[in-house]
C-alpha cells in the first residue's frame, strides 16, 4: 500500500512538472501578453510599456521565467496577480467558496437525481420512463448551458420575477435564505447536464449488474425484489461511479466557466476567464496547477475507495 | 461668471467660496445636475453601479484600464476636475491656475497652485502640498509602473511653498498639462512612507483618498463597497453606500438593469440593439451620452498602397457611412469628419461634408492613374489596390461593418481582405508597431478636454520608427508637426483654437484615417436617481459620483 502511494506520488510529481511546463510555454508563446490591454491608453508609448514589461521580468527568455516561477512554487510562493497584486493563493482562496457552494449543490442534485433516474431506467428498461429519460438526457446534453441559463433568467427573473437574475447574494442582505434563493437557478441549470451524464452512466452500470449470476442467486434465495435491487444491484453498480465521481472532483472545485459568467457568480470559472482575458500569467498558472493537483487527488481517491469497497481489486 | 448655466444655484457655502476666490471661469460640478442640495443633508440609501469590466487597480497611478477610473473618481480627487462643458472646477486646489489669475506665468513656464486648507484624508490625516509633490514625483519615478509620464516629465523644481501652496517650473511651455492634471488623482504621501516597493504597497488594495466615498471592501470578482465620506469638502455625497458591481457579460449587465439588481448601468452601457426596448422600460431612464471615442478606418501610411492621397480619398468616398450607422448601429452614433469630439470647444464644424459616391471614387482613381487589371482590381506602378483590414475578432458589429465596406470598396476596384485577430494580438505589436494594412479602430484622441493630439499625429510619435507614441498611422507631415508645436504653447483657449481648427482641416484633407462616427453610449438609471451627467471629457461615468442621489 505504501509502495503504491509512493509510486503514485512520484508519477504525480512528474505529471505536474510536464503540465506546468507545457502550460507555461503555451501561455507565454501566445502573442499579445499582459501589456497589450494598455495599448490604447492615452499618452503611453510602446517604449514605456516595454520598460514596464522588463521591470516585471517579462522580457526574459521563457525558460528563465519558467524556472523562476517553478522555484517560487517549490518554496510555496505561487506569485502575485498582475492585476491587483495580491498573492495567487489568496485570490484562489477567495473564489473557492463561491464555486464550492454552486458546484456542491448542483452535484448533490445531479448525483441524487441522476442515480435515481439511471436505476429506474435500467430496472424498467424500454418503458415509457426509460425512453423519456433517454430522450431527456440527449436534449439536456445538447443544450448549451449559456442558452439554458439565459432562457431561465428570462422566464424566472424577468417574466415571473420569482428568482434573482444572478449574483451570489443581495449586497447588504447576506442571510442563508438569501444565498439559497440565489442558488436555485444556477445550480439547477448546472445540474441539468450532470443529471444527464450521471443517469446515463448509472443506467449502463445497473444493466451490467442486473443480469449477473449473483443477482439471480439472490432472487432465487427468495429475497424481496427491493432488497435485491438495493443491496445487490445498486451497491455493485455504484462502484464504477466512484471513478466518475473522482473525475468530477476537479470540476467541482474548478468551477463552471459559462454558468458563472451568465449568473455573475464570483467563482473559479470566472476567475479563470477573466485572468485569461488580462493575460494574468501567475493566476492562470496557479489555477492550472490547482486543477492538475485536483485531477491527481480525484483519481487517487477514486482508486483507493474502489479498492476499499471492491474486494476483487488489489492495489500494487 | 458669464459661463455659468442658468440652472446654477450655489449653496451658501459655495457662494461664499466663490466670492472669496473671486474666481472667474469656474463652474461647480453639480450645477449640471440641476438642483443643488443643502450640504448638511445626511447621505441616505445606496446606489449600485454596474460595470462590465472589473476594476482591479486601485492606485490611480499604476498602469490601469478605464474601468479602474470608475473607482478613482469616488475615492480620490484631482487638484481640479473637468466638467461636461470642458471647464475646470477646483477640487483640492483653492482655485484653478490660469494665466489670468497668475497661477500660470505668461510664458507658461511657472505654475503656482494654491490648495484648500480644510481637506482631510479618509484616515484623518490633513492633506497638504507634500501630498501633491509626492504624487507628481511618483508619476515619473523610474522604478514605478506609471500609467502616464507624458507631461509630468516636464515638471522641474517642484517646491512646497507652504502646506497650502506648491509651485513648479516646466522645462517647456505645455498647455495640455492642465488637462493632464485634471485626471491626476492626488494620493497620500504617508501611505507610501517606508514602503520598499512602490508598485506593491498595502495601499493598492485599501486606497485612502480625499474623495466623496471611503473604501470599505472589495469582494474580488464581484463588487467593491464604499461608504459616504461625511467630511467631503466638495459636493455630496448624498448616498450612504456606493457599490460598484462587476457583471462580466453585456447581456447579463442589461438584464440586471432590467431586473433592478443594479441601479445605474455604466461602462460598456446598454448595447445599441437594446435601445428601443430600454427606452420603453418602466421606472428606468436611459441617457443618450456622447462619448469621445471616434470610430475610423485607420490606414497604415507606411504601406505603399496608401501612400497615394488619391487612394485614401477614393476609399473615403466609397464608404457608405449613413447605411453603416443606421443599419448596424441603430442610428445612434454621430457621423463625423473630425477626430475631435463634437462637444469640444475646439471642434471644427466647417469641414467638407462626406458624400458617399462610388462614381466619384472611381473618377478619383481613374484620374490618379489606377487602372483596373484583369481581375477587376486596380493597379498603379506595380502596386495592387489590395489590402487587409483587421480589427478585434469577435466584435460582431465591426465584423459586419467590414463585410459591408468590403462590398462598396470592391465596386471601385479595391480589394479588401478581412484579417481579424484576437484583442491581445490585434492591439499588441501588430497595432503599436504598425504591422497592419488597415484597421477599424475606436480611438479617444484627446486627453480630457485638451485638443492636443501629438501622441497620435506627431512624426515623433511613430513607434515603428523608434518614436514614442501612438502614431500608428505613420502620418508624417511637417505642417501637422508645426501646428501641434504651436498649439501646445498657447494657454488662452480662444487663441489656441486657431491651430487646432487648421489641424482638423489637414486631417480631413490628408485622411490618414477615414473618420466614420463618434460613439453615442447608453447609460441608464432607475427613475429617482439624479446627478448622472454625461461628460465627454472623462473616460468613465462616475466622474461626479459624489453628486448622485435618490430623490
Amino acid at each position: 500500500m505504501l509502495r503504491f502511494l509512493l509510486g503514485r506520488l512520484g508519477q504525480s510529481l512528474i505529471l505536474l512538472f510536464i503540465v506546468s511546463l507545457i502550460g507555461f510555454s503555451v501561455l507565454l508563446l501566445a502573442p499579445g501578453g499582459p501589456m497589450s490591454q494598455f495599448a490604447l491608453t492615452p499618452g503611453i508609448s510602446k517604449a514605456e510599456l516595454d520598460k514596464i514589461a522588463a521591470q516585471m521580468g517579462l522580457d526574459r527568455p521563457i525558460l528563465v521565467q519558467y524556472a523562476d516561477w517553478l522555484w517560487g512554487l517549490v518554496r510555496g510562493d505561487w506569485g502575485n496577480s498582475f492585476r491587483d497584486g495580491r498573492p495567487v493563493l489568496e485570490i484562489i482562496g477567495g473564489h473557492l467558496f463561491a464555486t464550492l457552494l454552486l458546484m456542491g449543490s448542483s452535484t448533490v442534485i445531479a448525483v441524487g437525481l441522476g442515480t435515481w433516474i439511471g436505476i429506474k431506467g435500467a430496472v424498467k428498461r424500454y418503458s415509457m420512463f426509460d425512453y423519456a429519460a433517454t430522450v431527456g438526457a440527449m436534449i439536456a446534453l445538447s443544450i448549451p448551458t449559456f442558452w439554458f441559463g439565459l432562457v431561465s433568467i428570462y422566464i424566472f427573473s424577468l417574466r415571473l420575477g420569482w428568482l434573482p437574475a444572478g449574483n451570489m447574494f443581495t449586497i447588504g442582505d447576506q442571510t442563508v435564505l438569501d444565498y439559497l434563493h440565489h442558488l436555485i437557478m444556477p445550480s439547477m441549470v448546472l445540474a441539468l447536464v450532470n443529471v444527464a451524464i450521471w443517469s446515463r452512466y448509472m443506467r449502463t452500470a445497473t444493466l451490467e449488474v442486473i443480469n449477473q449470476d449473483f443477482v439471480k442467486t439472490a432472487r432465487a434465495k427468495g429475497l424481496s425484489p427491493r432488497r435485491v435491487l438495493m443491496k445487490h444491484v445498486v451497491g455493485n453498480a455504484l462502484i464504477p461511479m466512484i471513478t466518475l465521481a473522482g473525475l468530477q472532483l476537479p470540476t467541482l472545485l474548478g468551477g463552471a466557466l459559462v454558468t458563472e459568467t451568465v449568473f455573475t457568480w464570483p467563482g473559479m470559472g470566472r476567475l479563470f476567464l477573466d485572468s485569461l482575458g488580462y493575460s494574468d500569467y501567475p493566476v492562470i498558472m496557479g489555477l492550472l496547477m490547482f486543477s492538475a493537483i485536483l485531477v491527481i487527488i480525484g483519481n487517487l481517491a477514486a482508486d483507493l475507495i474502489t479498492a476499499f469497497v471492491d474486494p476483487r481489486i488489489r492495489l500494487a | 461668471m458669464s459661463d455659468v448655466p442658468a440652472s446654477f444655484r450655489p449653496t451658501r457655502r459655495q457662494t461664499l467660496g466663490l466670492f472669496g476666490l473671486g474666481a472667474a471661469g469656474l463652474v461647480i460640478p453639480q450645477a449640471f445636475g440641476g438642483v443643488a442640495f443643502a450640504q448638511d443633508a445626511a447621505p441616505k440609501g445606496q446606489i449600485v453601479l454596474g460595470f462590465s469590466q472589473e476594476p482591479t487597480v486601485f492606485n490611480p497611478h499604476l498602469l490601469h484600464i478605464e474601468v479602474d477610473e470608475g473607482v478613482y473618481f469616488a475615492i480620490f480627487d484631482p487638484l481640479f476636475g473637468v466638467d461636461a462643458e470642458g471647464k475646470f472646477y477646483p477640487l483640492l486646489a483653492a482655485e484653478v491656475p490660469t494665466v489670468e489669475n497668475g497661477g500660470i506665468s505668461a510664458d507658461g513656464l511657472t505654475w503656482k497652485v494654491k490648495l484648500r486648507d480644510d481637506v482631510k484624508w479618509h484616515d484623518g490625516t490633513p492633506f497638504t502640498a507634500e501630498d501633491v509633490k509626492f504624487t507628481l514625483e511618483l508619476l515619473v519615478n523610474p522604478d514605478f509602473r506609471s500609467w502616464r509620464r507624458a507631461g509630468h516629465e516636464l515638471v522641474q523644481e517642484l517646491t512646497v511653498v507652504s502646506p497650502t501652496e506648491i509651485s513648479w517650473k516646466m522645462s517647456a511651455p505645455y498647455a495640455p498639462y492642465a488637462s493632464i492634471l485634471a485626471s491626476t488623482f492626488i494620493v497620500p504621501k504617508h501611505a507610501f512612507d517606508g514602503q520598499a516597493d512602490l508598485n506593491a504597497t498595502p495601499f493598492n488594495n485599501a486606497p485612502i483618498g480625499t474623495g466623496p466615498f471611503k473604501w470599505v471592501k472589495r469582494v474580488a470578482g464581484d463588487y467593491i463597497e464604499m461608504e459616504a465620506n461625511t467630511d467631503y469638502v466638495g459636493d455630496g455625497p448624498y448616498v450612504e453606500k456606493l457599490i460598484i458591481k462587476y457583471i462580466p457579460d453585456m447581456t447579463v449587465l442589461y438584464t440586471q438593469f432590467k431586473t433592478g439588481d443594479i441601479d445605474v448601468i455604466g461602462l460598456q452601457w446598454i448595447t445599441a440593439d437594446h435601445y428601443d426596448e430600454a427606452k420603453a422600460l418602466p421606472d428606468r431612464v436611459v441617457i443618450k451620452a456622447p462619448n469621445p471615442t471616434v470610430e475610423s478606418i485607420g490606414l497604415n501610411l507606411g504601406k505603399p498602397v496608401f501612400q497615394d492621397k488619391a487612394v485614401r480619398q477614393a476609399l473615403y468616398a466609397a464608404l457608405d457611412k449613413t447605411t453603416l450607422i443606421d443599419a448596424l448601429y441603430y442610428g445612434l452614433p454621430l457621423p463625423t469628419e473630425s477626430y475631435m469630439p463634437q462637444q469640444s470647444f475646439y471642434y471644427n464644424p466647417d469641414l467638407p461634408k462626406h458624400e458617399f459616391s462610388t462614381e466619384k471614387a472611381n473618377a478619383i482613381l481613374d484620374e490618379a492613374g489606377w487602372v483596373k487589371g484583369g481581375d477587376g482590381i486596380r493597379e498603379k506602378d506595380g502596386v495592387r489596390l489590395a489590402f487587409t483590414n483587421s480589427t478585434t475578432a469577435g466584435n460582431h458589429l465591426r465584423e459586419q461593418a467590414q463585410q459591408f465596406i468590403q462590398q462598396t470598396f470592391a465596386e471601385i476596384g479595391a480589394e479588401m481582405t478581412i484579417h481579424n485577430l484576437p484583442p491581445a494580438v490585434m492591439w499588441g505589436d501588430y497595432w503599436m508597431l504598425s504591422q497592419y494594412d488597415s484597421t477599424i479602430v475606436g480611438i479617444a484622441f484627446l486627453t480630457g478636454p485638451d485638443p492636443d493630439t501629438a501622441d497620435y499625429f506627431s512624426s515623433k510619435s511613430i513607434s515603428a520608427k523608434g518614436g514614442a507614441g501612438q502614431n500608428t498611422f505613420q502620418w508624417e507631415n511637417e505642417d501637422v508637426d508645426r501646428l501641434l508645436a504651436e498649439g501646445a504653447k498657447i494657454f488662452v483657449p480662444e487663441e489656441r483654437k486657431v491651430p487646432y481648427l487648421e489641424l482638423q482641416e489637414l486631417a480631413r484633407e490628408e485622411l490618414p484615417f477615414l473618420p466614420m462616427f463618434q460613439y453615442t453610449v447608453l447609460p441608464g438609471t432607475k427613475t429617482g436617481i439624479e446627478g448622472l451627467v454625461p461628460n465627454v471629457n472623462v473616460r468613465v461615468d462616475s466622474w461626479n459620483v459624489g453628486s448622485w442621489r435618490w430623490v
